[in-house]
Order: structure tokens, then C-alpha cells, then sequence
């Protein structure tokens, strides 16, 4: 055999010994996921197909794009899902208040493990690939069966290869290489396939980067992204999960598109300017270039709003103040991580240096709340999009970046080299 | 079945988040979502677009977030194909699932111009140029998407299914 490891997994879950990309499978899925904005859109489709969940313990609905509710429609699609999830007696019923940004929560949570097969109505769902599973988003028709039979086709993906080597520098972090390679290969570079990241490398990123790397993943046009299992990823899992999981290795002779080796040591912190994830800019040449005077900065979503991704934007910001002419929007990604804030006293940095810090919600990313840019206003945003419109206003101008690049900034009033704060 | 219209053309990379902004998703109404499709990067889109029009764009078409509201919001304002260079992978399937035909082919992608009168068979995946007098032939569906496509989406596939 020579399969990569999406290959395996998927091989397993559609009852195969061998697959092969571009084989078109059924699959059986372990974890189905939609959020306030699909699950509603969902439910009728589901209603066509059956009565009740394939499995009440695999079917989670999270309530957190414009949550809290930001209007009377958003409350009426949250109520939707509530009644719903309430209904079929889903065993991991979230509400606001007790859950958080779904790519975080479900980790957290312990709700999806290793060598799964996981879909979510939310395109981010590639984000679990940092625990060694294959998962990756979907649309609403795709959920609704996802949740009626348990079972969804696929296109087998093909792969690149992500030779990981070295030791990322101070002050550069996950955000910094999954920028760095989508610039490398831009947002249609992995289309249709499966990024798997392995090599020495691997051990020296915590799990925190891997999710904020498989996070972006679909901003390469990826279909999922993917690290192998080690001991950090089974401390993780053991620490937040009862589920029993499955570790999966690429065949040694695995067929790959491309292998690119990406030295970690070299990379350095790095912006995408407006209006793609691809559009990658180094700190140097921006140090190099004239200052981009901010408004806002965003630091949180389901790339970068988990613990350590907090821990080292306050690292930055303690004690400082916050640019007079700059707003910074700090919002844990779960009700655990913003209680953590509190208990390790970062709460206390964000707000002294002048940030809002806000509930765990998807909040500013996609322009619902929380945050929204007017005309011609600039922001730093540790989030994953940047595109036309996506924060507000058509002429808002997004660039996306790591969690010390965002502090940095925060206190400079214009895109900062976090390597520089102190000097 | 087959589509006839005149052609609206962009450029590579127009994603979800545009196709239709993510401040209109707090409804799932079909036609209130048509009526926001394409607002942030053409504000006339909707009032230009016959039934049955076309559009053609570059390479990642559909790329971004995974809302099915976008295919949606272009079937119902009337979009009656997108022919594209290629396509992102969320779009694509959301658009097979929900009955809206897609085409992928570089060569028409690249050579129709804006306002050009375009005739598509769908069954073989022919493209026409009436106003160029040229052909070009589309990637055509594997078999089991077809499949999926003449059951009209996945929800009659696996009811059918169901049935045996």
C-alpha cells in the first residue's frame, strides 16, 4: 500500500483497504458539527431525510458567529439550533454563555480526537487535522445528510508534503508559517488536496500552532490539513478527552504532488495585506517600507484565540498603553480561556493597556459584531480572512497577522515588529 | 438541459465573502439572499442579470467560507451556470448538492469576453460562443456525480437511496 495519512483514515471510515486520489468514496463519520449561521439553514434539509440524528452523541451545533444574538433574526436562528439540539438530546448540547468559538470548543472539549472522519458546516473545520484527524468544512445540504445518515461522499484528496525542519525564533508562531506558506503557494496552491505536515520540525510547534497552521489550511484552497500524532498530541487528547483514538502514519512510499521543506528557523513574523491570505508580507520588508497607520486591532477567533496565542499578546502588552488613535478588541475563543485570562491575570493587562476584552464569539472576524470597520479603516487581525468587505465596510482594510505582531501594533498605532517592542 | 445567456466576466478568486457578505447571512431566504449576490465587488449585478445569464471567472472561484448561501444566492438571482478555471472545493460540492451547474474549463474562462452570448450543453459538456463563433469542451462530471446531479442534489440521492 501507499497511501498518505488522509488516505488511511478515509480508507478506514469507508471500509477499504486502499484508496487512491480522486476516487470518489462514502465514508462513515465520526463527529458532525454546524454553527448558528448553518445549522438553521440546515434543518429543513434535515427534515426531508429523517426524524431524528444518526447518532446523538456525534451531532453538535454551536452557537457562536453573532452570538450573543446581534439582532432578532440572529436570535431566531439561535433559537433554532437550540430547540433543535434540546429536542434530539444531543449529548453535547452548547449554549452561549458555557461553550465558545466551535474550532476551539471541540477540541477543548475533548469532542474530536485522533483518525477521525469530521465534517462541519463551517469552512475552518480543517482545524482539527492538528490532532491527526481528517476533517474538514462543508456546506448546508452536505451537514443536513452528515447529520441524518452519518455518512457523506468525498473525492479522495491528493497531498503535499510539508517537510517541517528547525526551531521557530522568538516571537515568531503558527500564524507566521501558515502565512508564510500560503504566500509560498498561494490561496489556490493545495486546492482539492491535503497538506500534510510532518518532520522534525513537528515536535518543537505546540498544539496551539498546529491548530492555528491546520486552521488555515483551507486558506491555501486545502481540503484538509494534517499533523501526525506525537507525544504532545496524546498528552492533549488525554488531558481533554475520554474518547478512545487512532493513530495513522503515511505509508513510507506514499505518493505526494509536491514535498516542500519549510526551515522553521528562518521563518520571520508576517502579514497578509489586503485583500487575500496570500498576499504575505515579511516584517522586514515592512520595516522597510512606509508606516501602516491602524484603527483597530483584533486579537482572538478560532486561529488565535487559545491560551497561548492570549499569554503572548499580553507578554507584549503588560504594563504598556494602547496607540490613543487605536481600539483593540481581545476575545477569548472559550468560556475556559477566558476564565483563565482572569486567573492568570491577563484579563487584568488587556484592559489596563486599554483593550475591550470581550465574550468568547466569532464576533468581529466575519464582520458581524463586535468590532465591525468603517470606511477606509485599517486593522491587524490574528483571524484568517481579509478579504473585500469581510470586517465591514467594502473599503476596510484587513491585515492578517500573528497574536504578538497584533500587540505589537496595538501599541505602536501602525504594524509593529513584535521583535522590536522594548528597544 | 441547457443554458442560454449573455455573460458576466471576473477575475480570479472571488470568494463566498463577497458572492454574498457575511452581514446578510442572519437569513437563509433565498430570495432575500439573491438580492445582496455579488453587492461588494459589483453593486449593479443584481439589476444587470437577465434569467438564464452566465458568468465566467478565473481560477478558485467560490473560494472562503463554507456557506451554502452562496451558490444559492447566484441559482436564485437567476445565474443559470459559472463556468471557471477551476473552482474551491466547499463551493463546488455545495453547488452539486443544491442543483446549481458549474463548469470547469480554462480555455472558455480565459477567451469569453463580458457580454458575450454563450449557449452550454450540459450533457456534453459543450461550451458555444455565439458572438465568437467558438467552441470549448468542459471537464465533464464522473459518473457518480452525475449520478447525484440527475437525482437533483443529494437530498433525492440519498432518499432514493433509502428506498433502495
Amino acid at each position: 500500500m501507499s497511501m498518505t495519512m488522509t488516505q488511511k483514515i478515509l480508507a478506514d471510515h469507508a471500509g477499504l483497504k486502499e484508496v487512491v486520489a480522486g476516487q470518489l468514496i462514502e465514508a462513515k463519520l465520526d463527529v458532525v458539527m454546524a454553527n448558528d449561521i448553518t445549522g438553521p439553514m440546515a434543518l429543513p434539509i434535515f427534515k426531508q431525510m429523517a426524524d431524528h440524528v444518526f447518532d446523538k452523541d456525534k451531532v453538535v451545533l454551536v452557537p457562536d458567529h453573532f452570538t450573543p444574538n446581534k439582532d432578532i433574526k440572529s436570535a431566531e436562528n439561535s433559537k433554532a439550533i437550540r430547540e433543535f439540539s434540546l429536542n434530539q438530546c444531543l449529548t453535547h448540547h452548547m449554549e452561549q454563555g458555557k461553550c465558545g468559538v466551535e474550532h476551539a470548543i471541540l477540541p477543548e472539549r475533548g469532542i474530536v480526537v485522533a483518525g477521525e472522519c469530521i465534517i462541519g458546516a463551517d469552512s475552518h473545520t480543517c482545524t482539527y487535522g492538528a490532532l491527526g484527524a481528517f476533517s474538514t468544512g462543508v456546506g448546508t445540504t452536505d451537514i443536513a445528510t452528515g447529520m441524518a445518515t452519518g455518512e457523506l461522499w468525498f473525492k479522495v484528496p491528493s497531498a503535499i508534503k510539508f517537510v517541517l525542519k528547525g526551531k521557530l525564533q522568538p516571537y515568531v508562531s503558527g500564524k507566521d508559517v501558515i502565512l508564510h506558506i500560503i504566500g509560498q503557494i498561494g490561496v489556490d496552491g493545495a486546492l482539492y488536496k491535503s497538506m500534510e505536515f510532518v518532520g522534525e520540525g513537528v515536535q518543537e510547534l505546540s498544539m496551539d500552532d498546529r491548530f492555528t497552521i491546520c486552521n488555515m489550511a483551507i486558506e491555501a484552497g486545502a481540503k484538509n490539513g494534517i499533523f501526525p500524532v506525537d507525544e504532545q498530541t496524546r498528552e492533549y487528547m488525554d488531558k481533554h478527552s475520554k474518547k478512545t483514538y487512532k493513530e495513522y502514519v503515511a505509508d513510507e512510499d506514499a505518493v505526494y504532488d509536491e514535498v516542500i521543506e519549510i526551515d522553521l528557523s528562518k521563518i520571520i513574523p508576517t502579514v497578509a495585506f489586503p485583500h487575500l491570505p496570500g498576499n504575505a508580507h515579511t516584517m522586514d520588508e515592512i520595516n522597510n517600507d512606509e508606516k501602516v497607520y491602524i484603527d483597530q486591532v483584533v486579537i482572538g477567533s478560532c486561529t488565535n484565540g487559545r491560551m497561548s496565542d492570549l499569554r503572548k499578546a499580553a507578554a507584549i502588552l503588560k504594563g504598556k498603553q494602547v496607540a490613543e488613535r487605536v481600539r483593540v478588541m481581545v476575545v477569548p475563543a472559550t468560556q475556559k480561556i477566558f476564565v483563565q485570562c482572569i486567573q492568570e491575570g491577563l484579563a487584568e493587562i488587556f484592559v489596563e493597556a486599554g483593550c475591550a476584552f470581550n465574550t468568547p464569539s466569532c464576533g468581529p472576524c466575519m464582520g458581524g459584531h463586535m468590532g465591525v470597520m468603517a470606511k477606509g479603516e485599517k486593522c491587524v487581525s490574528t483571524t484568517n480572512r481579509n478579504f473585500v468587505g469581510r470586517m465591514g465596510d467594502t473599503e476596510a482594510l484587513i491585515y492578517l497577522a500573528s497574536p504578538e505582531v497584533a500587540a505589537a501594533s496595538a501599541i505602536a498605532g501602525y504594524i509593529a515588529d513584535p521583535r522590536k517592542v522594548g528597544e | 438541459m441547457k443554458a442560454n445567456g449573455k455573460v458576466l466576466k471576473y477575475e480570479d478568486n472571488v470568494d463566498t465573502d463577497v458572492i454574498i457578505p457575511a452581514r446578510y447571512l442572519n437569513s437563509f431566504d433565498a430570495k432575500e439572499l439573491a438580492s445582496h449576490a455579488m453587492v461588494d465587488i459589483d453593486p449593479t449585478f443584481v439589476e444587470r442579470l437577465n434569467p438564464g445569464d452566465i458568468m465566467v471567472a478565473g481560477k478558485n472561484f467560490g473560494c472562503g467560507s463554507s456557506r451554502e448561501h452562496a451558490p444559492l444566492a447566484l441559482k436564485t438571482a437567476g445565474v443559470s451556470c459559472v463556468i471557471a478555471k477551476s473552482f474551491a472545493r466547499i463551493f463546488y460540492r455545495n453547488s452539486i448538492n443544491i442543483g446549481f451547474p458549474i463548469l470547469e474549463c480554462e480555455e472558455a474562462a480565459n477567451d469569453i469576453d463580458e457580454g458575450n452570448d454563450v449557449e452550454i450543453d450540459f450533457d456534453s459538456g459543450k461550451i458555444y460562443n455565439k458572438t465568437k463563433n467558438k467552441e470549448y469542451q468542459a471537464q465533464p462530471f464522473p459518473e457518480f456525480l452525475q449520478n447525484m446531479i440527475q437525482a437533483n442534489g443529494l437530498v433525492n440521492y440519498v432518499n432514493e437511496k433509502k428506498r433502495g
